[in-house]
C-alpha cells in the first residue's frame, strides 16, 4: 500500500470522523430541549422531533463523501488502487470541506434547532417558520458537500 | 387558486333572543365574530365570566372521567385511530342527552368519586405493607406485642442497635447497673439496622432496666395490639385482601359505567359548544334591550345566512363591503391538487391585505422539487401508495391532515417519475441482486441520465430548475402590480430584473468558465451576443433610475437605484442555493447504494440472502425517513426564502368562524 492511498482514506475517515462529530453534538443538544419539551406535552413530539433530526445531515454527507472517496480508491471492491502521494493528498484535500464545514455547521445548527424547538413550544402554528431558522445553517454543509464530491469525483485516479 | 372574497356583517336583535340567535350562529358555522370592540357609553359588555367558568370546569370534569375510564377499561383504539377522524352524531341525539343531563352529570360525578376510592384502597394497601415489613422481624415472638408482663414481671420489648447478642446486652447492664440481676434478655430477631429483643424483669427493677438500655440506644416497639405478630400480620394481610377485592368491585363498575362513554364525550362536547358560547357573548355590546354581533363573512354564505336569520328571529342584518381601514381575514379556496399545498403556504403565512393566493404556482413547484431531491422510483412508489392507502382507508380524518398526506400523494408520483428519469430503484438495488444472487449483472439505464455518473450536468440542471422557479416568482409579483394596474411598478421592478438577469446569463453561456462547467459549449451569433448587452445594460439602466422613485430627491433616488443593484448578489446566492436539488438528489442514491452493497456483502447463499434482506428493510427504510424529512425542509426552505422572497410577504389572519369545536364528535346538524 503506497502512502497516497493512507493519505486517501484518512481523508475519507476524516469527512465521516469530522462531520459525524458535529451531527452528534447537534442532534444531541437539540435532543435534550426536546426531550423536556416532550416531557411537559407529548403531543408536540413529531414536531421536535423534527427539529432534533435536522442538524443530523451533516453526519450523513460526511458518509456519502466518505463512501464516495472509498469506492474512488478501490477499498470497497477489495482492491486498492496504488495511488501516488499526490493524488491521495488530493483526496484528502477534497473531503476537506465537508469534514470542516460539517463539524461546525452541525454543532451550530444543533443549537440553532434547541432555539426552534423553543419557537415549537410557544407558537406551534409557527413550526414552518421555525423549521427555517436551523435549515439555513445547513446550506453551508451544503455548499460543502457540492465541492467535496465534485472534487473527489474529478480527481483522477 | 384565491382568496375567497369576504364580506363584514352586522346583527342587531332583542336582547332576549341573544343566545339563540348565537346557538344558531355557532350551529352554521360561517361567521368569524370581532371581539376585540370598544364599549360605549350605551353599549356594554356583559360579564359572563362565571357562567363560562362553569362549563369549563364542566369540560374538565367529563374529560377527567373519560380518562379514568380510558384507564380501567381501555378502549380498543388501532395505531391509525387518529386518522380516523370524529364519529358522526344526530343532533336528535344531542337533544335527548341535553334532556338527560343531570343523570350524566352524576355519572361524570361518580366516576370520580369511585377513582378517589380506588386510590384510598391503594393507599390503605401501601400502609399494610409498610407494617407487614415493619413486624417481620419479630415473628419469632409468640406472646401478644401488648404484653406488658405478669404479676411480678415486667416484660420490655422493642429494638437496640445492629449486630447485639445477648451476653453483650447483658453486659451493658452489668456495666451501667450491677445490682440487678433478675431479668432475662432474650434476642429475638437481628438484621443489619436493628436487634429485636425481649426483656423479662422483676417490677421493681424494671425502670431502672429500661433506663439502662434506654442509655445504650433502646426504643419501644412501635406496635400495639393484642395480637402477636403473626397474628398481627395475619389481619393486615386480610385487610389488603379486602382491599384488592373492593378495587376490584369498583373497577367492575367503572367498567360498567364505560359503556357510557359515548355518551360522556357528547356531553363533554356539549359543555364545550356551551363554554364558547358564554366566551363570545362575554365580547358583544348590549345596551338595555338590544345587543349587536359584528363579523366577517364569506360573500357566498352572505344571502343563506341574511335569509335563515330573518326567517327564524326579528333582528337587523346587514353586510357592507370590508371597509379599507380594516384587514379581512383570510380564508383560501382552491382545486384539490393545489389545496393539498395550503397548509405549506399557511405556515408560512396567509396572503395579507392584497396579495394574491400563490398556493397554484407553489404546489406545482413544490411537487417538482420535492420529487427532484428523492428522486428514487421505489421510494416514490411507496410513499404514493402509503399515501393513496391512508387516503383511501380514513376519508373523515381532519382536513389539514388529509391535505398533506395528499401533497405527500403527489410528491410521491413526482418522485416516481424523477427517479425513472435518474435510474434509481433502491439505488442500485436491481444491479446488486442480479449481481450478487444470480450472478447475470442487470442494469437499468436511466431514462435521462444517472447525476451521478455525471454531475455537473446535473449542477447546471439544478440550477436551470431554479432560474425558472425564481423567474415564476419574479413573474407572479408581476402579475400582482398589474392587478393592482401599476405599469410604472411593473416596468421597473419586474421587467427591468427579468431583462438583466436574463442578458447577464446569456453573456455567461459562450464563456470558457460556462463550458468548462457545463462540458457543453454555446456559440452565440453576434447578433445574439449584441442582444444579450442590450438586455443586461437596458436592465440595469432601468433599475438605477426606478427603482428609487418614490424619493423625491435625485441625488438619493440615483444612489438608492445604484444600491438596488447590489441586489443582484441576492440573485447570486438564491440561484446557488438551488444546488441542494444535486446534493440531497445525490445523497438518497449513494445512501441507497451504500445499504445495497453492504446487504451483498456475506455474498450468495441462505445467508446472505437472510442478511440481505434485514439490511435491505433496515437500510432502505432509515434511508427513505431521512431523505423524505430532508426533501420535505429543503423544499419547503426553497419556496419561503428563494420563492416566496421574490413577491409574497404574507401575514394575514386565517378565517376562523364561530362554530361547534368539538373534541369527540362531529354533530350533524339540519341547517
Amino acid at each position: 500500500m503506497t502512502m497516497g492511498t493512507v493519505l486517501a482514506l484518512t481523508g475519507a475517515a476524516l469527512a465521516v470522523i469530522l462531520a459525524g462529530m458535529g451531527s452528534a453534538y447537534g442532534v444531541g443538544v437539540a435532543g435534550q430541549a426536546a426531550s423536556g419539551v416532550v416531557s411537559e406535552d407529548p403531543s408536540k413530539f413529531a414536531k421536535v422531533l423534527i427539529m432534533q433530526l435536522l442538524p443530523g445531515t451533516q453526519g450523513i454527507y460526511g458518509l456519502l463523501v466518505g463512501f464516495i472517496a472509498l469506492s474512488k480508491i478501490g477499498v470497497l471492491s477489495g482492491s486498492p488502487a496504488e495511488l501516488s502521494t499526490q493524488t491521495g493528498l488530493m483526496i484528502l484535500a477534497a473531503c476537506l470541506p465537508i469534514a470542516i464545514v460539517g463539524l461546525v455547521s452541525g454543532r451550530h445548527q444543533g443549537k440553532t434547532a434547541v432555539s426552534a424547538i423553543g419557537i415549537v413550544v410557544k407558537k406551534p402554528d409557527q413550526f414552518g417558520k421555525a423549521m427555517l431558522f436551523p435549515a439555513m445553517v445547513e446550506t453551508y454543509a451544503i455548499l460543502a458537500l457540492l465541492v467535496s464530491i465534485l472534487a473527489v469525483n474529478g480527481v483522477p485516479v | 387558486m384565491a382568496v375567497l372574497a369576504m364580506k363584514k356583517i352586522n346583527i342587531c336583535a332583542m336582547k332576549k333572543d341573544r343566545k339563540a340567535i348565537l346557538e344558531k350562529l355557532q350551529a352554521m358555522g360561517v361567521v368569524d365574530i370581532v371581539t376585540s370592540v370598544k364599549e360605549t357609553e350605551d353599549f356594554k359588555k356583559m360579564n359572563t365570566t362565571s357562567q363560562h367558568a362553569k362549563y369549563d370546569k364542566r369540560v374538565s370534569n367529563t374529560d377527567a372521567a373519560l380518562e379514568i375510564l380510558q384507564q380501567y377499561a381501555p378502549e380498543k383504539t388501532s395505531l391509525f385511530s387518529s386518522l380516523e377522524g370524529k364519529k358522526e352524531i344526530d343532533d336528535d341525539k344531542l337533544d335527548e342527552l341535553i334532556a338527560d343531563r343531570g343523570k350524566y352529570n352524576l355519572m361524570v360525578k361518580n366516576i370520580q368519586d369511585l377513582h378517589k376510592e380506588i386510590q384510598n384502597c391503594k393507599a390503605g394497601i401501601s400502609k399494610c405493607e409498610v407494617s407487614i415489613d415493619g413486624l417481620k422481624p419479630w415473628l419469632n415472638m409468640d406472646i401478644p406485642i401488648n404484653t406488658t408482663g405478669t404479676k411480678t414481671t415486667d416484660v420490655i420489648i422493642g429494638t437496640m442497635g445492629p449486630g447485639l447478642s445477648e451476653t453483650m446486652i447483658e453486659q451493658m447492664i452489668a456495666n451501667r447497673q450491677p445490682d440487678i440481676t433478675s431479668y432475662e434478655v432474650t434476642v429475638i430477631s437481628s438484621d443489619k439496622d436493628q436487634t429485636c429483643i425481649f426483656v423479662i424483669c422483676t417490677k421493681q427493677s424494671s425502670s431502672k432496666l429500661e433506663d439502662a438500655l434506654r442509655a445504650e440506644g433502646f426504643t419501644r416497639i412501635p406496635y400495639f395490639s393484642k395480637r402477636t405478630p403473626k397474628g398481627k400480620i395475619e389481619k393486615y394481610e386480610r385487610d389488603i385482601k379486602e382491599y384488592e377485592d373492593k378495587i376490584e368491585e369498583i373497577k367492575q363498575k367503572l367498567v360498567e359505567l364505560a359503556n357510557e362513554r359515548d355518551n360522556i364525550k357528547l356531553l363533554s362536547d356539549y359543555y364545550r359548544i356551551r363554554a364558547d358560547k358564554y366566551e363570545v357573548l362575554g365580547e358583544l355590546l348590549q345596551s338595555k334591550s338590544t345587543f349587536v354581533i359584528s363579523g366577517y363573512i364569506l360573500q357566498r354564505d352572505e344571502e343563506r345566512v341574511i335569509e335563515k336569520l330573518n326567517s327564524e328571529f326579528s333582528l337587523m342584518v346587514e353586510t357592507e363591503d370590508v371597509p379599507d381601514d380594516e384587514t379581512a381575514p383570510v380564508k383560501l379556496e382552491n382545486p384539490k391538487m393545489f389545496a393539498s399545498a395550503e397548509g405549506v403556504l399557511e405556515s408560512f403565512g396567509l396572503p395579507g391585505k392584497g396579495e394574491m393566493d400563490p398556493t397554484g404556482p407553489m404546489s406545482l413547484f413544490y411537487i417538482f422539487l420535492f420529487g427532484l431531491m428523492l428522486s428514487d422510483a421505489a421510494y416514490g412508489f411507496i410513499i404514493f401508495l402509503a399515501c393513496f392507502i391512508v387516503l383511501k382507508k380514513f376519508p373523515k380524518m381532519s382536513e389539514g391532515l388529509s391535505k398533506s398526506i395528499r401533497l405527500f400523494m403527489y410528491c410521491g408520483i413526482s418522485t416516481l417519475v424523477w427517479g425513472v428519469l435518474f435510474g434509481g430503484y433502491f439505488g442500485d438495488l436491481i444491479t446488486v441482486v442480479s449481481r450478487t444472487f444470480f450472478h447475470h449483472e442487470i442494469v437499468i439505464k436511466p431514462l435521462w441520465f444517472a447525476p451521478l455518473d455525471n454531475p455537473m450536468k446535473m449542477l447546471i440542471f439544478s440550477l436551470l430548475f431554479g432560474l425558472i422557479h425564481l423567474y415564476g416568482g419574479l413573474a407572479l409579483k408581476g402579475y400582482m402590480a398589474l392587478k393592482k394596474k401599476d405599469i410604472v411598478g411593473f416596468i421597473s421592478d419586474v421587467v427591468s430584473w427579468f431583462m438583466l438577469i436574463t442578458g447577464l446569463v446569456m453573456m455567461l453561456m459562450p464563456t470558457e468558465l460556462f463550458a468548462s462547467i457545463a462540458q457543453m459549449s454555446f456559440n452565440f451569433s453576434p447578433a445574439l451576443k449584441t442582444v444579450s448587452y442590450v438586455l443586461a445594460i437596458a436592465g440595469a439602466l432601468i433599475i438605477v433610475v426606478m427603482s428609487g422613485r418614490s424619493h423625491k430627491n435625485p441625488a438619493l433616488r440615483f444612489a438608492l437605484g445604484l444600491y438596488d443593484i447590489y441586489n443582484l448578489t441576492g440573485w447570486l446566492s438564491d440561484l446557488l442555493s438551488y444546488s441542494r436539488l444535486l446534493a440531497l438528489g445525490l445523497a438518497t442514491g449513494v445512501i441507497a447504494q451504500v445499504v445495497n452493497q453492504m446487504g451483498s456483502m456475506v455474498g450468495d447463499g441462505i445467508l446472505g440472502i437472510i442478511v440481505f434482506i434485514i439490511v435491505f428493510l433496515v437500510g432502505h427504510t432509515f434511508n427513505l425517513a431521512i431523505n423524505m424529512l430532508g426533501a420535505y425542509v429543503h423544499t419547503c426552505r426553497l419556496q419561503y426564502v428563494e420563492f416566496f422572497g421574490k413577491f409574497y410577504e404574507g401575514g394575514g389572519t386565517p378565517f376562523n368562524p364561530f362554530k361547534e369545536n368539538t373534541k369527540y364528535v362531529d354533530i350533524k346538524e339540519e341547517i
